[in-house]
């Protein structure tokens, strides 16, 4: 025993424990954030529970259940809870998500296991999703046209999901509407009068250019009345139907059609019909806009906000960060200078982020993004363009604080070019720069694109700068639209890192914001892993080519 | 000869081209030093301001409109000054030259005899108030507030005086015997006014002159109640609070504070002798802004700052802290409107700038030579008017930020109603009166704390885990173990944040007594498992080599963890009565928050491992193969070679790992923002939260007013980790560097 402590035995094995802890967590996170985030999308079995409550009443509880938990008894007796005839330490107790926001004063309920009489999963059981108040759940009694049953012989289902249908085609017809249409003429008379301003600052308003700016004023105003009036016309169509609900209480209720956006029956569906549900969901997520201050619906403008912003940081940080590679790989002597470059590079990438969004609140923003209002955008001030927070200054913010990820991934992939090949360039009469740009940079360009994709899942997955130079929790407009000139630099737009600090943390109902926050960080957590996996993938390859090469 | 030209050309082009390209890459390098060095000096350059002292830079002199000056004052804008005189006269007059208004600097613009007697006694309310008060004959105080009319013509702004008369609702009989007054106090807090006085035979007064609002008609009524003070003798000055509820009388070095009750009683709070042999002298006082603190200013050149504290027996004035302000005796003490800023006149004339609350002593001396008589300050605080004779001159004042000094940010600070120096932040309030409160220490601490709990969990781990992954793990394992670490830091620290506040945070509540079990239960498992394999028979033992460890643990690691969990409520009845949070609360007398050290420690250490492991391993793998074999060969055990030769030499390397690691866990920012509380606290109690320098910026920053002392000090606080970050990083990398020249020429 003695002489196996002595081995050293025990100390490689706890070594290796801790290899075995860090493969746990990972692995164990990644589960985690799938397996939460996945089942958010599954059609979840919808329980009809009759419960006695403390005074001894029965009431009927109709809901999903949404989080179980074991409690001592003794932290219950301590809030006041007395169960008869139940003598255990533990208890189990059901989280249900009951909806009917409207009608209930708290959309989730405790169930206590023991107080639990009959539960039961009947198959008539609807859920509804609604553009506002959340889910409903209840029994579908009949469906209304103008106040007078529709149903007659028919399925009440299958009339209920024509309907709906119908009222999602007619609302989308609407926003679309609001959203191009109308938005565009809102976009032309924001121009106008910031060309008037623009003019009187000038000094060249003349009374032609006011009559031709307030004709086209007109004009717009104009279109915009026959607009508005469609837009009407389709919202009263919307509103022509109703749903009649029985909830849990027992209550019949009638709730208007143009408010619901789905329905099914979760607890008669099949496997299969569930798993198409499970992708409709999904692509729900990715392709729909948030509801209900983030907590519901897709996260459409957060993906769209992420991309742009990264797209605009690439283009960025690619020319500076192959330029900073190549000169300290290719160019730089042995000096202090380069010693100091490349001291900054380690800095770069080791100082905070939270330190580049001060830096780049303080400079791009108020300093440089200030002048550019005084110099370009006079005619809007005082509200600022560019001397707000907004896209353009994320990127670049970002591209700074990615930037040596590019170098240090760039550097890499020229160090493994054998200087032969070099060498053989310089032999043949080239120039350096012709070596560079002609034999060097195409061979080193998975390198490149290996730095790229990092610095694409570094920029996707930070939050800290980002929320003080340009990150909203919800932007009205996106940053590319159909008004010229279709890319708005100048706007704020939404991220998935910080919907999910936002939505999880700032949101007023967290409870029911939570699936919704792991499902869209396990969106995150998929871009970035897979990009990542990419990237080493790249790495490896090329590891490969060039090991081949050397010998 | 022709032949050859076009090529010449050619290579001139090729030439010029291979020299562009050679300046144009290296200007790209240099450029990444040059970000570097625009943050730090970007960041300097907004703290900067923070430390400067104050500037008094003259603008113009010309000659006072009036004589017997009593009270100075001016508008906004500093356009327009106004003087009282001793007979009863209200005098405006422009401040600058005005071309469009025709206005010269001196120029009289308005005067306005207020009352044909002679007053008696003469009084100002604290600044913000802006009112004034002469004592007529026979007990009567006639109040006074200086107006201005602005209107805007063509988009430019004119402003001008306003006299609208005396109205009646100025006059008020104070004294019921109709004693001429002698010496004057008041106040007024929207309709209810408060005076304090001395009459000529020297009876002290107070009277509280309290308007009551009829609800059906709507008229005001006025209740007097008149109170007498237990004061002998003549009093040299007297106070009253803008709140209403404080007399302050002093007579010498005597120094009364009497209540005053909503219904108008007086009762004595608190008497003080002023120490004279201690302090010196008193020949003047005032109330500094916020109305909070007394001034007493000393006949030896001192300022003294006094303000109540609660004790056992109530809250009493005491001595706080005392600032030298001149060489003689202080004439006189002038505070700002809102700001704890307060300006002095000394009998040789010096004028003084200082701030209470910083103890920063910001201006002494003579403005251009001159001998201040009085001073006064616009409500911007950035012009100043003095008057030396028969003159008067306007400076111009910056003093952006006086509340903000190096020893205020990091040493404690005595701050109005604590009842000692403490360390604190809290930067905003919903009150004008609130003092902000700028001490890095709570930040700084709880940075340095959320780092230390993460590098205790991640220190052991990381360097274990880079051990043995270079030392002992056979390469097809190592294949796969390397990129997953990998994977483990890109991982984004939003989602590690959200996942330890709303998920990590409910389960260590619940199964705290469980996770308490596997820190020991793990270890012990894994050395009896390891125990367990070396007693196994030699045909099973070749499949548990050490190069397999990890894997093999994987399992074993899993199932004790889920067993302490399991077993979790068990221990809790076991050890702890059923509920630890009660227990830990009642009888160990430990406060538990949800979102605790604890939580950060282990998310942020999660997020630190990969960056200590990939470092640690680098360096650990590429220490020369020689070394180690020859140590083997030796006939040590590999464990020994491991100890004795393999650690030793790649130390430096470790260490590098670790300061990297240290770097990155003192700036994280997103996991603590949603792992802990962010309340400002300094206790090292793992279940308490902490709020950290980055966590502070990400939440105050978007709403602090650019340029503000707030905005800067989170400049500062930036600055601060950058500067860290830096120590951390630079050390880490010429270490790094270092070896590896080392192990090149082994």
């Amino acid at each position: 025993m003695k002489q196996w402590f002595n081995s050293g035995k025990p100390w490689i094995w706890l070594t290796a424990g801790a290899v075995s802890v860090s493969l746990i967590a990972v692995i164990g996170l990644l589960m985690l954030i799938g397996a939460r985030g996945l089942s958010f999308f599954w059609p979840a079995e919808i329980h009809q529970m009759e419960v006695r409550g403390t005074d001894g009443t029965v009431s009927t509880v109709i809901g999903e259940v949404y989080d179980t938990e074991t409690v001592p008894m003794e932290r219950l007796r301590e809030s006041g809870v007395q169960l008869e005839n139940y003598n255990e330490d533990t208890l189990e107790r059901w989280l249900l998500k009951i909806g009917n926001r409207e009608y209930v004063p708290l959309d989730f309920t405790w169930v206590l296991a023991p107080q639990v009489i009959k539960d039961e999963t009947p198959a008539d059981l609807a859920v509804l999703e609604r553009s506002k108040d959340g889910n409903f759940y209840g029994y579908v009694v009949d469906v209304l046209e103008n106040g007078n049953s529709v149903v007659n012989d028919a399925d009440v289902r299958d009339v209920l999901q024509q309907r709906i249908d119908r009222v999602v085609e007619l609302n989308e017809q609407a926003s679309d509407l609001q959203d191009s249409e109308i938005g565009a003429i809102n976009y032309a008379l924001n121009n106008l009068r910031l060309e008037r301003r623009s003019l009187e600052l000038q000094g060249q308003l003349t009374s032609e250019e006011e009559a031709r700016i307030s004709a086209e004023e007109a004009q717009l105003r104009a279109d915009y009345q026959v607009l508005e009036q469609q837009l009407f016309e389709l919202r009263e169509q919307a509103s022509r139907d109703e749903v009649v609900m029985r909830d849990m209480r027992g209550v019949e209720l009638t709730l208007p059609m143009y408010r619901m956006l789905a329905v099914h029956f979760p607890n008669d569906m099949g496997f299969f019909a569930k798993l198409g549900h499970f992708f409709v969901q999904i692509g729900k997520f990715v392709s729909d806009d948030p509801r209900e201050a983030n907590t519901e619906g897709g996260v459409f403008p957060a993906i769209f906000g992420t991309v742009f912003m990264v797209l605009l940081m690439s283009v960025i940080v690619t020319p500076f960060g192959v330029i900073a590679a190549i000169y300290l790989h290719e160019y730089a002597g042995k000096n202090a200078i380069t010693r100091l470059i490349r001291i900054a590079v380690i800095n770069l990438a080791g100082v905070p982020s939270i330190v580049y969004g001060v830096f780049g609140l303080g400079f791009f923003v108020y300093m440089v993004g200030g002048s550019l209002d005084q110099l370009f955008y006079p005619e809007a001030l005082p509200s600022p363009t560019f001397g707000t927070p907004g896209v353009m200054w994320a990127a670049i913010t970002l591209a700074i604080l990615t930037l040596p990820v590019v170098i240090v991934s760039t550097e890499e992939g020229l160090s493994r070019i054998p200087s032969t090949l070099r060498e053989g360039s310089l032999a043949l009469g080239a120039t350096k720069a012709e070596t560079l740009w002609r034999i060097i940079i195409p061979m080193a360009s998975p390198a490149i694109m290996t730095g790229l994709i990092l610095a694409v899942a570094r920029a996707a997955g930070e939050v800290a700068p980002l929320m003080l130079v340009g990150v909203v929790k919800s932007a009205p407009m996106l940053p590319v639209d159909g008004n010229f000139p279709y890319f708005h630099l100048d706007r704020k737009f939404m991220h998935l890192g910080f919907h999910i600090y936002d939505v999880g943390f700032q949101s007023p109902n967290v409870e029911a914001a939570r699936p919704l926050v792991y499902a869209t960080s396990f969106l995150l957590v998929t871009v970035i892993v897979g990009l990542n996996l990419t990237a080493i993938g790249v790495r490896n390859h090329l590891r490969e080519k060039y090991r081949s090469l050397e010998h | 000869m022709a032949a050859v030209k076009p090529s010449m050309g050619a290579s001139n082009y090729r030439l010029f081209k291979d020299r562009a390209a050679r300046w144009g890459v290296s200007f790209g390098g240099i450029m990444v030093l040059v970000a570097l060095l625009l943050i730090f000096f970007y960041l300097l350059y907004v703290i900067e301001p923070i430390f400067r002292g104050v500037e008094v830079n003259h603008v113009r002199s010309f000659k006072s409109p009036s004589e017997q000056v009593v009270a100075m004052g001016m508008e906004e804008q500093s356009e327009i000054g106004y003087q009282l005189t001793a007979d009863g006269a209200l005098v405006y007059f422009a401040m600058q030259d005005k071309p469009a208004s025709e206005w010269q600097a001196g120029q009289e613009l308005l005067r306005a005899q207020l009352t044909e007697q002679t007053p008696t006694a003469f009084t100002k309310t604290q600044p913000q108030n802006n009112r004034y008060a002469f004592a007529l004959p026979g007990g009567s105080v006639q109040i006074v507030q200086p107006k201005f009319a602005s209107r805007f013509v063509d988009g430019k702004r004119y402003t001008e005086p306003r006299f609208d008369g005396v109205n009646d609702d100025d006059i008020l009989q104070v004294d019921p015997q109709g004693q001429d007054i002698t010496k004057l106090a008041y106040e007024f807090d929207g309709e209810s006014k408060l005076f304090a006085m001395q009459t000529v035979d020297e009876r002290v007064l107070v009277n509280f002159i309290q308007a009551k609002r009829n609800f059906l008609s709507g008229a005001v009524e006025l209740n007097s109640k008149v109170s007498d003070l237990p004061i002998v003798g003549a009093v040299d000055e007297l106070r009253v609070t803008p709140d209403l509820r404080q007399v302050l009388v002093r007579q010498g070095n005597r120094f009364w504070v009497f209540d005053v009750t909503r219904s108008g009683a007086v009762r004595e709070r608190q008497m003080i002798t002023i120490d004279s042999r201690q302090y010196g002298k008193v020949t003047s006082m005032a109330l500094l802004a916020g109305a909070s603190s007394v001034l007493f200013g000393h006949d030896n050149g001192t300022v003294s700052q006094w303000f109540e504290v609660a004790g056992n027996d109530g809250r009493r004035y005491q001595f706080i802290r005392d600032f030298k302000v001149a060489d003689s005796p202080v004439e006189a003490i002038v505070v700002e409107y809102f700001r704890r800023t307060f300006y002095t006149i000394a009998g040789n004339g010096e004028m003084g700038v200082f701030h209470t609350t910083s103890e920063a002593d910001l201006y002494r001396g003579h403005p251009e030579a001159l001998q201040a008589e009085s001073l006064v300050i616009d409500p911007r605080a950035n012009t100043l008017l003095m008057q030396t004779d028969n003159e008067l001159h306007v400076f111009d004042l910056h003093n952006e930020h006086p509340e903000v000094t190096w020893s205020g940010l990091w040493q404690e600070v005595w701050y109005e109603g604590y009842p000692e120096p403490d360390y604190i932040w809290q930067s905003t309030s919903g009150s004008d009166d609130f003092e902000p409160k700028f001490s890095l220490v709570p930040i700084s601490f709880g940075t340095i704390k959320a780092a230390a709990y993460a590098m205790l969990f991640a220190v052991p781990i990381g360097l274990a885990a880079a051990i043995y992954t270079a030392y002992f793990m056979s390469p097809g394992v190592r294949k796969v173990v390397k990129p997953t670490v990998e994977i483990m830091e890109a991982l984004p620290t939003v989602i590690l944040g959200f996942l330890a506040g709303l998920w990590l945070a409910p389960v260590i509540e619940h199964y705290l007594p469980g996770i308490i079990a596997v820190i020991f239960l793990v270890p012990l498992a894994i050395i009896l498992f390891a125990l367990i394999a070396s007693r196994l028979p030699a045909s099973l033992r070749t499949r548990f080599t050490d190069g397999r460890a990890a894997l093999i643990l994987v399992p074993v690691v899993a199932l004790v963890g889920w067993l302490s969990f399991q077993l979790s409520p068990v221990f809790e009845q076991w050890l702890f009565d059923g509920n630890v949070r009660q227990y830990l609360t009642n009888e160990l007398g430990i406060t538990f928050d949800q979102r605790n050290s604890l939580v950060v420690g282990i998310a942020m250490g999660f997020a630190v491992i990969p960056t200590i492991f990939s470092i640690a391993e680098d360096a650990v793998f590429s220490v020369p193969k020689h070394l180690s074999n020859g140590s083997l060969a030796l006939g040590a055990t590999t464990w020994q070679t491991l100890t004795k030769v393999v650690l030793l030499t790649a130390s430096p390397g470790i260490f590098s790992a670790v300061m990297m690691g240290l770097g990155r866990a003192v700036g994280e920012t997103m996991i603590v923002l949603m792992a802990t509380g962010n309340t400002p606290i300094m206790d090292w109690n793992i279940f308490e939260g902490m709020r950290t320098l980055s966590a502070n910026i990400a939440v105050e920053m978007p709403e602090s007013e650019v340029g503000s002392s707030h905005y800067r000090i989170l400049f500062l606080a930036a600055f601060v980790l950058f500067v860290f970050t830096f120590a951390f990083n630079t050390v880490a990398e010429l270490v790094r560097q270092r070896l590896r020249d080392k192990y090149s020429s082994m």
